[in-house]
C-alpha cells in the first residue's frame, strides 16, 4: 500500500488542482485518510472513481479483482458509448470467496487474466485492486507484471481501493495509473499538426459525436481522447499529440498537467456545453495548433465553422425564447456542468434561480458567480422542504439535476430533466446546446403536470399534504416576521456545517468570543467544517458578513512575503513575487511574463489577472515599475 | 432433479449475483421508517444504493459507516457509533438495519459487541431497534443476506407471546422471499382480505417502494411494516414462508411464538395456487371468492392459448434460486424445456428442478450454454440485455436489477392472475420473434436436413464453444 500512499500523496500535491493547492500542509497529508462522515455520506468510493475515468476506453478488458460486491452490484451501468468494441461493457470479476480471503487471491487473479486473454484476446485488460485484496496483502502489480511478461499483453494495475479516499481521489489515481503504464508506451502510426488529445470526456450518451464531425471537418484529429469511446492504443500514443483539452475540471487535471511536463502537449481548460463555450473551445483548439506549428488559415475555417453553426443553433433555439419567456431553472449540479450548463441556459433565456456548488471546486464557484452576477443565489445544501418549496412556489418552473434529486422533484409534481451521467440524451456541441432546449421545453409544456397536481377527487384540496406543507412554511414565516426575537433565534439556528451540526449562532459566537479570521480557528472552537469541508465556503461567508477579514501580520518583513507568495498561476505554481520580479526585470505585457516565468502557460485563466498586476506595475508611458521607484 | 454444478473458471464474466449486504439492506427496507446501514467503505453502500434507485425508480434511504483504510484495519468501533448517532439524531428512524461487508468481515469486527457498547453508553439507544446481520461480500449471495435478515429481524423484533395468551385467528404472517416484487406483495395482500384475513407482510416493500407519495419527506422509508407491528406478529395464527429461503425466518417465528407456518415454494403457476387458495379457504372458514374462481379459469384459459407458442421453446435462464425454481417450473409445465439454468447460490429447491442440471456461475455461461443449446428464450435481469443482443432471442426481464425498463416493481408472476398475464407476455414476445425472424421464406427448406431451425421444432445444432463476439452488437427490440 506504501505505492497508493505515495501516489496520492502525490496528488495532493497537484499544482495545477486549485482544490489541493488551497488546502495547508497538513490537510494534504491528511488527504488520502481524511475522515468521511460516518451515517452522513453520501457518493462514490475511490475504486467507483477510477472505474468511471478508465471504464470508456472501449476495446481494454476491465478486471475487478475483488469479492463480487464491487463489480456484481454495479457493473454495466455507465452512460458512454462505443464505436466499436463491446468488451468495456463486458463485466470481469475475481468474485472472490472466503479461501482467497484466507489463502490469497493472487492466484485466481493470474488465471482470471490468463482465461481473459485466452477468450477476448483485448489489446489490455486493466486490474483494478478493491479493499479486501488490499487489506489481505493481494501485490496487483506482481501479478500484472508477471501476466504482462507471460502472455505478451499489456496488463495494467489500478490501485485505487475503495477506502482509500471518495471518487474524485480515484479519478486522480487512475490517471496517474494511465501515466505511468500506458501513456508513452505505443507509437502513433502517422502524426499530422491537426492531433489533439480530449482529456476527462467520457462520451456519455455518445456527446463527443455531437462535437467530433466538426473537428473532422477542420481537419482536426482526435488522436487520443481520455477516454470516451477511446481506444487503449491511442491512449498509448496519446504522447505524440500537439495540444490537449481538458473537458472534466478535477477529474483528470493531473492527465493534462503531467503529459505537458512530461511531453510538452500544452492544455487548456474548456467545455463543450453551451454555445458560447463550444465556440471558445474551438478556437482555442485552433490556436494552439496553429501555435504549434498548424497552418494559420485553420482559424479563418475555424471561424467560419462558428459562424455558421452558432447561425443555425441560434435559429434554432429563437423559436423557444417565447415559450421560456419568465420561465426560471432550478440548476442542482455539481463540478464542471455547474457552470458549463448555466452559461447555455441563460442564452435559451432562462433564468436560473440558483446552482448547487456542493461538488464545485472553489474555482468553479467563481466561475458561477462572474456568470451568473455577484448576486446569484448559491444553494449549497437545500433540504428537500426548502426544494419543494422553492419549486412550488413557482419560482423555479423545472429543476434540472442528477438522478438523485429527482424523485423531490417529480413527487412535488414538478418538470424534470437530468443533466448528470446517467441521462439518455446527449447536449454536447452546438446540436446538443439546441437538444437540451428541446427537452426543457418538452418537459415544461407537458400536459401532464396539470393533471398530476390535480389532488384526488376525494381528497379536500386544501388539506392534501403539498398544501399543507406550504400552509405550514407559510405560518413559520409569518410568525418570524412578526418577532423579531423568533427570528434571530431562526437565523442563528440555520445550520452551516451538516456533518457536525453547527448551526450559525454558534460560529458567530466563537468568532466574536475568540476574535477568530480564519475558517481553521472556527474549526478548531466548534468543529465546524471539520466533517466533508463542504462548508468551509459558507464560513467564509460569515466572516464577509460579520465584516472580519484577515489581519496582516503584525511583521512587515513577514507580511511582504505572505503578499509575494500568493499563488496568481495555479497550474505552473508562479506567484505573485516571481511575477513581480519578473516584470522588474523588463517584461512588460503577458507574453513576456509567460515566457519568463510560464505563468499562463497551462489553462491560461490567470492571464486576466496577471494583466491587471502590469497595469499596476507597468507605468503608462511603459515604464517598468522598478524604473519608476528608482527616480 | 437437477444436479448442482459449479462453474470450472476463475474469472467470473458478466456477473448474475450480486452481494448479500444489499440483498439484506433490501430487506430491512420493508420496515417502516428504517435507515439501513452497511458497515464498510463508502462504495460499498453507493453501489447498492445506484442498483436500487434505478430497479424502483425512487429515493432509496442507505447509509455508510464510511471505513477509511486506517479505520479498517484499526476496527470500526467509533465509524458504527458515530453512524448510530448521526442517523439516530438526524433522521429520527425507528429501526436502524446493519449489515456487514467483506471489507469489515475481513478485519473481523464484532458488531454485536460494538451495539451492546454503544447501547450501554448512550441510554437513549438502549432499547432503540437496531438489527445487525453478518454478511460478507465474498460469501453466499443475495438472496443469502435477505434470508439471514428477515430471520435475524424476527429473531430480534417479535414479542415472545405470553404462554397463555391467545391467537387471533384473522391474523396471517407472510414472509415474501426477495423474488417478489411490491406488486406481488400487493396482489397477496388483496388475495388474502378477501378472505377476510388481516396479513402482517414482513418485509413488506409494498408498503415502501411501491412508487407511492409519501405525506411528507423523510431520509427514511417511506412505508412497510412498523417495528410495533412486527413485535406483535406471535398472534398470527399461521405463518405463510414464500419460498424455500424463507423457511428460516418462519422457523425462527414458530420456535419463538409458536405459531405454525405453511411454506409455499411457488405462487407462480396453475398446481401451486390451487394449493395456496385451498389452503387460505381453510384457515379462513371460507369459501374461495368468485373472483378467483373467474381467475382460475381465465389462467386454464390463458395456457390453452400460450402453450402453442410456449411449448418446445427451449429456455435459457439466468436468476437466483427461488425465482428460477419458481418461473422455470411454471414454464415447464408450459411445455418449455428448461435447457440452460444458471444461479447464484445453493438452495434445496433445486431437487425438485426439472431439468437435468444448474450451473453456479454468470451470465457468460448462460450465454455460452443457450448458444450451444439453441436456446430460443432467455430470462434474467437486465444484465442480460447485451447476451440477447448477440444471441438474438426474445429476453424477458425478471428479478433484480431491472434497470433499463419502468415499471418493475409493479411486475407481477403471483397468483392466478399474475401467472395468466406473465403467459401471455411470453407467449407474444415468441409470437414477434417468429414474425421478425422465423417467418417462412422460399428458402426456408432449401436445405431441410442441416442447419438452423429456429422456432420450427426442429433440432437445434449446438454451435462451437466459446466467447461471445464482442463486435458492435446489432439492435434489436426487447420487450
Amino acid at each position: 500500500m506504501s505505492s497508493v500512499s505515495a501516489t496520492i500523496q502525490q496528488v495532493f500535491n497537484e499544482p495545477g488542482c486549485a482544490k489541493n493547492q488551497n488546502k495547508s500542509e497538513a490537510e494534504k497529508k491528511k488527504g488520502c485518510t481524511k475522515q468521511l462522515q460516518p451515517g452522513g455520506a453520501a457518493g462514490g468510493c475511490a475504486f467507483d472513481g477510477a472505474k468511471i475515468a478508465l471504464q470508456p476506453l472501449t476495446d481494454v478488458a476491465h478486471l475487478v479483482h475483488g469479492p463480487i460486491a464491487c463489480e456484481g452490484n454495479s457493473w454495466d451501468n455507465r452512460g458512454a458509448r462505443s464505436s466499436g468494441s463491446q468488451i468495456w461493457r463486458t463485466g470481469f470479476t475475481t468474485d472472490i470467496n472466503e479461501t482467497d480471503v484466507v489463502f490469497g487471491g493472487e492466484k485466481r487473479l493470474f488465471k482470471s487474466i490468463k482465461e481473459i486473454i485466452e477468450k477476448y484476446n483485448p489489446p489490455a485488460v486493466f486490474v483494478y485492486q478493491t479493499c479486501v485484496p488490499a487489506m489481505i496483502g493481494d501485490d496487483i502489480d506482481a501479478v500484472c507484471k508477471a501476466a504482462k511478461e507471460k502472455f505478451g499483453t499489456p496488463v495494467i494495475p489500478i490501485n485505487s481501493p475503495g477506502f482509500v479516499g471518495p471518487k474524485n481521489l480515484g479519478n486522480k489515481l487512475a490517471g496517474e495509473a494511465i501515466l505511468e503504464h500506458v501513456i508513452g508506451t505505443e507509437e502513433p502510426e502517422y502524426t499530422t499538426p491537426y492531433d489533439i488529445n480530449i482529456i476527462g470526456e467520457y462520451n456519455l450518451s455518445g456527446e463527443l459525436w455531437q462535437v467530433k464531425p466538426l473537428l473532422d471537418e477542420l481537419g482536426i484529429r482526435i488522436l487520443a481522447c481520455i477516454s470516451g469511446d477511446g481506444r487503449y492504443k491511442d491512449v498509448a500514443s496519446s504522447h505524440r499529440a500537439k495540444a490537449a483539452m481538458m473537458v472534466c475540471s478535477k477529474a483528470m487535471i493531473n492527465v493534462a498537467r503531467k503529459m505537458e511536463e512530461r511531453y510538452d502537449i500544452p492544455f487548456f481548460e474548456g467545455s463543450f456545453y453551451g454555445i458560447q463555450d463550444s465556440s471558445d473551445s474551438l478556437r482555442e483548439i485552433a490556436r494552439m495548433l496553429i501555435e504549434r506549428g498548424a497552418d494559420p488559415e485553420l482559424m479563418d475555417r475555424t471561424e467560419a465553422l462558428i459562424e455558421r453553426e452558432e447561425a443555425k443553433a441560434w435559429a434554432a433555439i429563437a423559436k423557444f425564447k417565447d415559450r421560456f419567456k419568465d420561465k426560471k431553472v432550478l440548476l442542482i449540479t455539481g463540478g464542471v456542468k455547474s457552470w458549463s450548463v448555466v452559461a447555455a441556459l441563460q442564452e435559451a433565456g432562462l433564468e436560473l434561480v440558483g446552482t448547487s456548488v456542493k461538488k464545485s471546486t472553489k474555482e468553479d464557484k467563481e466561475r458561477i458567480k462572474e456568470l451568473m452576477g455577484q448576486d446569484a443565489h448559491m444553494i449549497d445544501d437545500m433540504t428537500p422542504r426548502e426544494m419543494y418549496k422553492m419549486l412550488k412556489d413557482a419560482k423555479a418552473d423545472i429543476m434540472l439535476s442528477g438522478g438523485r434529486s429527482q424523485f423531490i422533484a417529480l413527487k412535488a409534481a414538478m418538470p424534470w430533466l437530468d443533466i448528470n451521467q446517467e441521462r439518455h440524451h446527449a447536449y454536447m456541441g452546438y446540436i446538443g446546446m439546441v437538444k437540451l432546449v428541446e427537452e426543457i421545453d418538452k418537459a415544461l409544456y407537458n400536459p401532464i403536470w396539470e393533471q398530476v397536481r390535480k389532488p384526488a377527487p376525494w381528497d379536500n384540496p386544501a388539506n392534501n399534504w403539498q398544501n399543507r406543507a406550504i400552509a405550514q412554511m407559510e405560518a413559520e414565516a409569518a410568525a418570524l416576521a412578526a418577532d423579531p426575537v423568533a427570528a434571530e433565534k431562526a437565523r442563528r439556528a440555520k445550520k452551516i456545517c451538516n456533518c457536525k451540526s453547527v448551526d450559525l449562532g454558534t460560529i458567530e459566537d466563537a468568532i466574536t468570543a475568540h476574535s477568530l479570521t480564519t475558517v481553521e480557528g472556527v474549526k478548531t472552537h466548534t468543529n465546524a467544517s471539520g466533517g466533508c469541508g463542504a462548508c468551509s465556503g459558507r464560513i467564509e461567508d460569515i466572516f464577509e458578513a460579520l465584516g472580519v477579514a484577515e489581519p496582516a501580520p503584525a511583521d512587515p518583513v513577514l507580511a511582504e512575503a505572505a503578499r509575494r507568495a500568493k499563488k496568481v498561476c495555479n497550474c505552473k505554481s508562479v506567484t505573485v513575487g516571481t511575477i513581480e520580479d519578473a516584470v522588474a526585470a523588463g517584461a512588460s505585457n503577458l507574453a513576456e511574463v509567460t515566457a519568463r516565468t510560464e505563468a499562463g502557460s497551462g489553462c491560461g485563466k490567470c492571464g486576466e489577472r496577471i494583466e491587471d498586476m502590469l497595469d499596476e506595475l507597468v507605468a503608462p508611458l511603459g515604464t517598468p515599475a522598478a524604473l519608476v521607484a528608482a527616480e | 432433479m437437477a444436479k448442482f454444478v459449479q462453474a470450472k473458471k476463475s474469472c467470473a464474466v458478466n456477473p448474475l449475483k450480486m452481494s448479500q449486504p444489499i440483498g439484506g439492506a433490501l430487506a430491512f427496507m420493508g420496515l417502516r421508517g428504517a435507515m439501513p446501514l452497511l458497515h464498510g467503505s463508502q462504495g460499498c453502500t453507493s453501489f447498492g444504493l445506484v442498483l436500487f434507485v434505478r430497479h424502483f425508480k425512487e429515493a432509496i434511504p442507505l447509509q455508510t459507516t464510511a471505513m477509511s483504510e486506517v479505520a479498517t484495519v484499526l476496527g470500526g468501533y467509533d465509524n458504527v457509533e458515530q453512524a448510530i448517532l448521526n442517523i439516530y439524531n438526524r433522521t429520527k428512524p425507528e429501526i436502524i438495519g446493519i449489515c456487514s461487508t467483506g471489507v469489515t468481515e475481513t478485519k473481523g469486527d464484532d458488531v454485536d459487541g460494538y451495539i451492546k457498547l454503544i447501547r450501554e453508553k448512550y441510554p437513549q439507544l438502549a432499547d432503540f431497534p437496531l438489527v445487525y446481520v453478518s454478511t460478507p461480500d465474498f460469501k453466499d449471495a443475495f438472496q443469502d443476506g435477505w434470508e439471514k435478515t428477515v430471520a435475524k429481524i424476527v429473531e430480534v423484533l417479535v414479542k415472545k407471546p405470553e404462554p397463555d395468551a391467545p391467537k387471533n385467528p384473522k391474523r396471517v404472517n407472510v414472509l415474501p422471499g426477495c423474488h417478489l416484487q411490491p406488486g406481488d406483495l400487493d396482489e397477496l395482500r388483496c388475495i388474502l382480505e378477501d378472505f377476510g384475513l388481516e396479513p402482517s407482510f414482513l418485509p413488506d416493500l409494498a408498503g415502501s417502494l411501491d412508487g407511492h407519495i409519501p405525506d411528507d419527506f423523510t431520509p427514511t422509508t417511506i412505508g412497510g411494516i412498523g417495528v410495533d407491528e412486527v413485535a406483535t406478529m406471535g398472534e398470527a395464527t399461521w405463518t405463510i414462508a414464500i419460498g424455500s429461503q424463507m423457511k428460516t425466518a418462519a422457523e425462527a417465528m414458530q420456535r419463538k411464538t409458536g405459531t405454525p407456518y405453511r411454506l409455499f415454494e411457488r405462487l407462480c403457476g396453475l398446481g401451486p395456487n390451487d394449493e395456496f387458495f385451498m389452503f387460505l379457504s381453510e384457515i379462513s372458514g371460507r369459501e374461495v371468492p368468485r373472483r378467483y374462481r373467474r381467475q382460475r379459469g381465465q389462467l386454464v384459459d390463458a395456457m390453452l392459448d400460450a402453450h402453442f407458442h410456449l411449448g418446445g421453446r427451449k429456455l435459457a435462464i439466468g436468476a437466483e434460486p427461488d425465482l428460477l425454481f419458481d418461473v422455470a417450473s411454471a414454464l415447464h409445465e408450459m411445455g418449455t424445456h428448461i435447457t440452460a439454468a444458471v444461479t447464484t447460490t445453493q438452495s434445496p429447491v433445486f431437487e425438485k428442478l426439472p431439468c437435468d442440471e444448474v450451473l453456479l456461475g454468470d451470465l457468460e455461461d448462460l450465454e455460452t450454454l443457450a448458444k450451444e443449446r439453441g436456446c430460443d428464450l432467455l430470462l434474467t435481469h437486465s444484465h442480460g440485455r447485451q447476451a440477447a443482443d448477440r444471441l438474438n432471442i426474445p429476453f424477458y426481464r425478471i428479478g433484480i436489477p431491472m434497470f433499463d425498463r419502468i415499471g418493475s416493481g409493479h411486475k407481477m408472476t403471483v397468483g392466478y392472475r399474475g401467472t395468466r398475464d406473465l403467459m401471455f407476455t411470453l407467449a407474444n414476445m415468441c409470437i414477434a420473434d417468429h414474425e421478425q425472424n422465423h417467418d417462412a421464406t422460399p428458402d426456408t427448406w432449401k436445405n431441410p436436413w442441416d442447419g438452423d431451425g429456429h422456432g420450427h421444432g426442429t433440432t437445434h445444432v449446438a454451435t462451437p464453444a466459446g466467447a461471445p463476439d464482442l463486435g458492435p452488437a446489432p439492435s434489436t427490440a426487447h420487450h
